[in-house]
């Protein structure tokens, strides 16, 4: 690496313009509203920048703390959901051989690659009242249905009536569920990457010296996963508290998240000071979720040096 | 199917090995059942493109007339063609300003490079949302607003913060093909009495060429899938394709959405084929 006095002209000609742009067009957007999150409304569009913390208590009134509680919790369930699942998947990742594991990778990482926006739109698709899930259910159920009539049971009405639709939209659950669909693969990669460094020698020596296939996962697989474990979680935890499509597209009236919030206090209720806060907040929650796997991963590092 | 049943099956394999751990049966279940999640609903999706009912459940034959109805629909080729340029323009500057970026941080050391660094991370880190809102509330609020102008520069806004959410990981991916740059190669065509503008252009730039490549399909891909900031910096009066697709899915679920999604799901899909090509033949080319 050069010190930039050597070569100044080249220097500023690659330093400026990108810095410029990320000033002009990140950094003082946000320092707009970072100063904002200090002010009051005091019009329909004035505001008075007070360096007030007023907005900031007002996030910790009960209303918004619980929308706050909802949305940790929400990331939370996803990221254990993910993790249980995407754990095994990562495991036959590893072990297999060289061509299946490329062409699993890719399967797994290609959802990525499709918009957001279209992969909820085919989650609503299949999950609505009228959609595939139920449709396939309401043809198991006259199946059944079919099935005790012929067996002479038709008229006890065992199984109901009618079909009643499962109602699998506009709910948490369906929240949870669009959430686990789109962050899965945020798990699977940082799980992949960490048990595929790991040394196959432990596993088989645990193996050799007696351990079951259970207690050398608990004993030696996941502790020596632990740096990569932390990473996932982390990276799968993160963009799903901050997601604002699969809450407003999947969700219910109580299922909104802090971005839903944000967003209406930009949009309808037209409360910037208030909307800025909240984006900050939850910008530091990002940052200290960052921070956190940054020092797990420094850790990870001086393990490997050991 | 007799992919799924040879994926299930062992029959006429030795006895599964300790560490063969692909072979187990509950764990190849685990994954069919991941994969399936994955991609039925997608599948199903471009599948029902394709069928002839209104309803959308039903299997009624094979159509292709919800294309036909989604190409005749104005304002969706509207919202493409708007949606494609910005992605195009976007694109072109992102890679200008990603390999500046990558530029700067591998080759010279200056004062506070970490934090520099860590600037340029910011906008690949932080929540879509906050920066949705940064850059609406700043356009909002310098008269930046450029909904009314006449076509293409009506895009401007929605295209400068694509730039600036985009050229960041453009960056990273051309700073890790500079990497393998070998400096021996810059030194002795300085040596040789090449002023740093031809170093620059007849010998950094062939080097990352894979690089710029890789990053202009990524910030292709990730200037035509964005939604949130899109939804956030675009006046009342500029249509994209997310943006309308949205309005249209708010509404209700109907195949000419399916059609018009399938299209931009093969368009991607392309594009990320061809960026794991390139990048496969990088890594080869590294190898060999």
């Amino acid at each position: 690496m050069d010190n930039w006095r050597k070569s100044p002209g080249a220097f500023w000609a690659s330093f400026i313009p990108p810095t410029l742009w990320l000033l002009a067009f990140f950094l003082a957007p946000l320092s707009l509203i970072w100063a904002f999150s200090f002010g009051v409304k005091t019009g329909i569009t004035e505001i008075d920048i007070t360096w007030t913390f007023q907005q900031y208590a007002r996030a910790l009134e009960p209303l918004y703390l619980s929308i706050f509680a909802k949305s940790l919790w929400m990331a939370g369930v996803t990221t254990f959901i993910c993790l249980i699942v995407a754990f095994p998947v990562a495991i036959a990742i590893v072990f297999a051989p060289p061509k299946a594991r490329m062409w699993l990778l890719l399967l797994v990482i290609l959802p990525f690659w499709t918009n957001l926006l279209i992969r909820t739109y085919a989650l609503i698709a299949v999950l609505r009242t009228r959609g595939h899930v139920n449709f396939t259910l309401e043809w198991v159920w006259e199946n059944a249905n079919g099935f005790l009539i012929f067996i002479g049971l038709g008229n006890f009405n065992l199984i109901g009536e009618r079909f009643e639709p499962l109602a699998l939209l506009y709910n948490n659950t369906a929240v949870v569920v669009g959430l686990v669909y789109v962050a899965l693969p945020f798990m699977v990669l940082p799980l992949y990457a960490a048990l595929d460094r790991l040394d196959r020698s432990f596993i088989e020596a645990s193996l050799d010296l007696g351990a079951g296939h259970i207690r050398t996962f608990w004993s030696v697989v996941v502790p020596l996963a632990l740096p990569g474990i932390a990473s996932g979680i982390v990276i799968t935890f993160i963009p799903t508290l901050g997601s604002y499509l699969t809450p407003d597209l999947l969700g219910g009236t109580d299922s909104q998240m802090i971005a839903n919030v944000i967003e209406r206090q930009f949009k309808s209720a037209n409360d910037w000071p208030f909307g800025a806060a909240l984006s900050f907040l939850l910008m530091y929650a990002t940052f200290f979720g960052l921070a956190l796997r940054a020092l797990l991963t420094k850790r990870e590092g001086m393990g490997d040096r050991v | 199917m007799s992919l799924l049943g040879n994926l299930l099956s062992r029959r006429g394999k030795s006895e599964i090995g300790p560490l063969e751990y692909h072979r187990r049966l509950w764990l190849r279940v685990t994954v069919a059942l991941t994969l399936i999640f994955l991609y039925m609903p997608i599948l199903t999706l471009i599948a029902f493109s394709f069928n002839d009912s209104k309803r959308n459940v039903v299997w009624r034959g094979f159509t292709f007339k919800y294309y036909e109805k989604a190409m005749n629909n104005s304002e969706l080729i509207e919202a493409f063609v708007n949606s494609l340029t910005i992605a195009f323009v976007s694109t072109i500057v992102s890679v200008i300003l990603g390999a500046l970026t990558a530029y700067v941080l591998w080759r010279f050391r200056f004062p506070f490079r970490a934090a520099y660094e860590g600037a340029m991370a910011l906008p690949v880190v932080i929540p879509e949302i906050c920066m949705g809102v940064a850059l609406m509330v700043f356009f909002l609020r310098t008269g930046f607003n450029t909904g009314g102008w006449v076509w293409p520069f009506n895009l401007s806004a929605i295209t400068i913060a694509h730039i600036a959410f985009s050229f960041p990981f453009a960056a990273i991916v051309i700073r890790a093909r500079l990497e393998s740059f070998n400096t021996e190669l810059s030194e002795s065509a300085k040596d040789l009495g090449a002023s740093e503008y031809q170093v620059f252009k007849d010998i950094i730039v062939p080097h990352m060429k894979p690089g710029l490549i890789a990053g202009a399909l990524l910030a292709f891909t990730l200037s035509l899938d964005d939604f949130v900031i899109t939804f956030f910096t675009s006046g009342p009066n500029t249509l994209t394709f997310p943006v309308k697709i949205y309005s249209m899915v708010r509404f209700s679920v109907t195949p000419e959405v399916n059609a018009a999604s399938t299209i931009l799901i093969v368009i991607t899909v392309i594009i990320t084929a061809l960026a794991l090509r390139l990048q496969n033949r990088n890594n080869m080319l590294q190898a060999g």
